[in-house]
């Protein structure tokens, strides 16, 4: 059996509207991620969306696995108005984040969860919210929404 | 349509109403052809669908009539909405608007409705509890149409949008390895994320090593239209590909750079000729690089 | 199973197929560098035209393994990088301004002929 292949997320139904990964691995990362573009290809995201989301998940995704060791990431779609989307929730039961507002900022340097990487999730994304306590754990709430001109 | 918006328009129906339902339902029927003549009167009385022709309105005019009255014998509303999609996708590009729809259902709901008032005239009380079956249902067959057909209408006006903003920006192969984007008009967050797209595919289908793309013909630039220009410009490295950027004037260059806008990111020529033949310097050059340092010339 | 690493002329072909753990990446850079050694390699294309996401994760990484490659005397080109990836790596802010990037594996191997031919010049044949 290969590593590389990564089949079909076995959470996933093909009419379902909510999908939860559990994660504490990097193979879960990439389940998340490709379960994610999945519902946005099939909820009629362009191609560059998706990527767009899918690199979020992987990245809020790698966070837990790095610093946290397991957490899970909930994806469903949701419907604003009219707009159609997939939001992503991902939490865990870390030790949580002193200061949120720091680490959404740019130009920190790797240590801890101060990485590149949630201010650049944060890019990526239409919505973006976060909520740490510390000795609770943290929630990451994002949201990417389906571009105008698709049927 | 939302399932939410259809199930506020299903009022609970009172005692004794279906029974009525199914002797006015065939009173409609047997009266088939006079309703829908008198109903396609109407319509061009009020000059309604005055951009199909009179063999089209009378071929919409039947199946319309024989959709409404048997949705309201049914009731059943996927049904009735497929068909108003189907409806909305034929007539659309046919010039039909919103409220020449809206108007021939409403018209139609007058005429079946008279023809009851006709019928019932004398029975008071029967007339009621005849229009407390119809009036529900014949109102929610207006709103589903109505309903599909804008959405139907936002869905073609949203791709057409696309199409147009895709047109605006061509990318041009001058040469080979050589692309050209040269953009005119306003650039929003939108046009530029497509504008990226666009030139990221060019460069990989036509293998481009170098991109020229011009700003002569966009009119204003702010801090997201730049960075947006600084991204694309990244993006294409990523992919091995050089950008040149052209038409941007010192007055801009002097105001994106107060905006703290990073240029030196982009390679900058003054216009559109001048690029292209920088790029094919860039290109010749490269090429005749490798042939001089060959080992073979050394010798 | 580990990154397969092919041999082309003086030059090492990687193609990673999906996300790598960081066991992996170690694995992949240690074979790189041995096969640097044992051939005399004098680049190394890392071809990841089958990476639909590439992450802060990913970027540290493929930047790592060409700072230690290029350490050894080898220099590295990452090829294949898609246009939504680009798109999406440029948007995040991964930028890999230090790193040489190609459309493919061609346009890799010009690059690496190119590079290596200008630092035959300059240690003078």
């Amino acid at each position: 059996m290969s590593f590389w292949i990564v089949g079909p997320p076995k959470e996933q139904t093909p009419m379902g509207d909510e999908v939860l990964v559990a994660i504490s691995s990097d193979r879960d990362v990439v389940r998340a991620r490709q379960t994610g573009r999945s519902m946005a290809t099939q909820l009629g995201l362009s191609r560059s969306e998706a990527t767009l989301l899918a690199t979020a998940i992987s990245e809020v995704a790698r966070n837990i696995v790095e610093y946290v060791g397991e957490g899970q990431i909930l994806l469903c779609t949701v419907n604003l108005n009219g707009m159609e989307g997939i939001k992503v929730v991902a939490t865990d039961s870390g030790s949580g984040i002193e200061n949120v507002a720091t680490a959404l900022q740019d130009g920190e340097s790797s240590g801890g969860r101060l990485g590149l990487g949630l201010p650049g999730a944060r890019r990526l994304m239409d919505e973006f919210h976060m909520v740490s306590k510390v000795g609770e754990g943290t929630t990451v709430t994002m949201t990417k929404w389906k571009g105008p001109g698709r049927g | 349509m939302q399932q939410d918006e259809v199930t506020l328009m299903q009022a609970p129906r009172t005692e004794g109403d279906d029974s009525c339902l199914p002797e006015l339902v065939s009173h409609l029927r047997d009266n088939r052809t006079g309703l829908r003549e008198e109903w396609a009167q109407r319509i061009t009385d009020a000059q309604l669908l005055s951009a199909m022709s009179e063999e089209e309105i009378f071929s919409e005019v039947t199946s319309v009539f024989d959709k409404y009255v048997d949705t309201l014998e049914t009731g059943s509303v996927e049904s009735l909405q497929e068909y108003a999609e189907d409806l909305s996708e034929r007539i659309i590009p046919r010039g039909v608007e919103t409220h020449e729809v809206l108007g021939i259902v409403l018209l139609l709901r007058d005429v079946l409705a008279r023809s009851l008032f006709q019928k019932y005239q004398e029975d008071f009380e029967l007339l009621n509890r005849v229009l407390d079956a119809y009036e529900p249902a014949a109102n929610r067959i207006a709103v589903i149409v109505g309903v599909s057909f804008v959405q139907e209408r936002e869905r073609v006006i949203g791709q057409q949008q696309a199409t147009i903003r895709e047109l605006s920006t061509p990318v041009l192969q001058v040469r080979e390895r050589l692309l050209a984007l040269p953009i005119i008009g306003e650039l929003d967050s939108q046009r530029a994320a497509q504008l990226t797209d666009q030139l990221l595919n060019a460069v990989r289908s036509n293998r481009a090593r170098v991109v020229v793309i011009d700003i002569t013909g966009v009119p204003s630039i702010d801090k997201n239209v730049a960075n947006h220009l600084v991204q694309t410009v990244r993006a294409c490295r990523l992919m091995g590909a050089a950008v040149l950027v052209t038409g941007l004037s010192s007055d801009i260059a002097r105001t994106l750079v107060t905006l703290g806008v990073d240029l030196s990111m982009m390679d900058t020529v003054g216009d559109l000729q001048g690029g292209i033949e920088e790029a094919e310097h860039l290109l010749g050059y490269e090429v005749r690089k490798a042939q001089a340092a060959s080992p073979e010339d050394k010798r | 199973m580990p990154v397969p690493i092919l041999k082309q002329g003086h030059y090492l072909v990687a193609s990673i197929q999906d996300a790598l753990s960081d066991g992996e990446v170690l694995e992949l850079q240690e074979n790189l560098l041995k096969q640097i050694g044992d051939f005399r390699a004098r680049g190394i294309i890392v071809d990841v035209t089958a990476m639909d996401v590439i992450d802060s994760f990913a970027s540290r990484s493929l930047r790592t393994v060409a700072l230690t490659t290029r350490l050894r005397g080898a220099e590295m080109v990452i090829v294949g990088i898609q246009p939504d990836v680009a798109s999406a790596m440029v948007q995040f802010g991964l930028l890999m301004d230090d790193i040489n990037t190609a459309l493919n594996l061609e346009e890799g191997l010009e690059f690496l002929d190119r590079w290596t031919a200008e630092r035959t010049d300059a240690d003078g044949g």
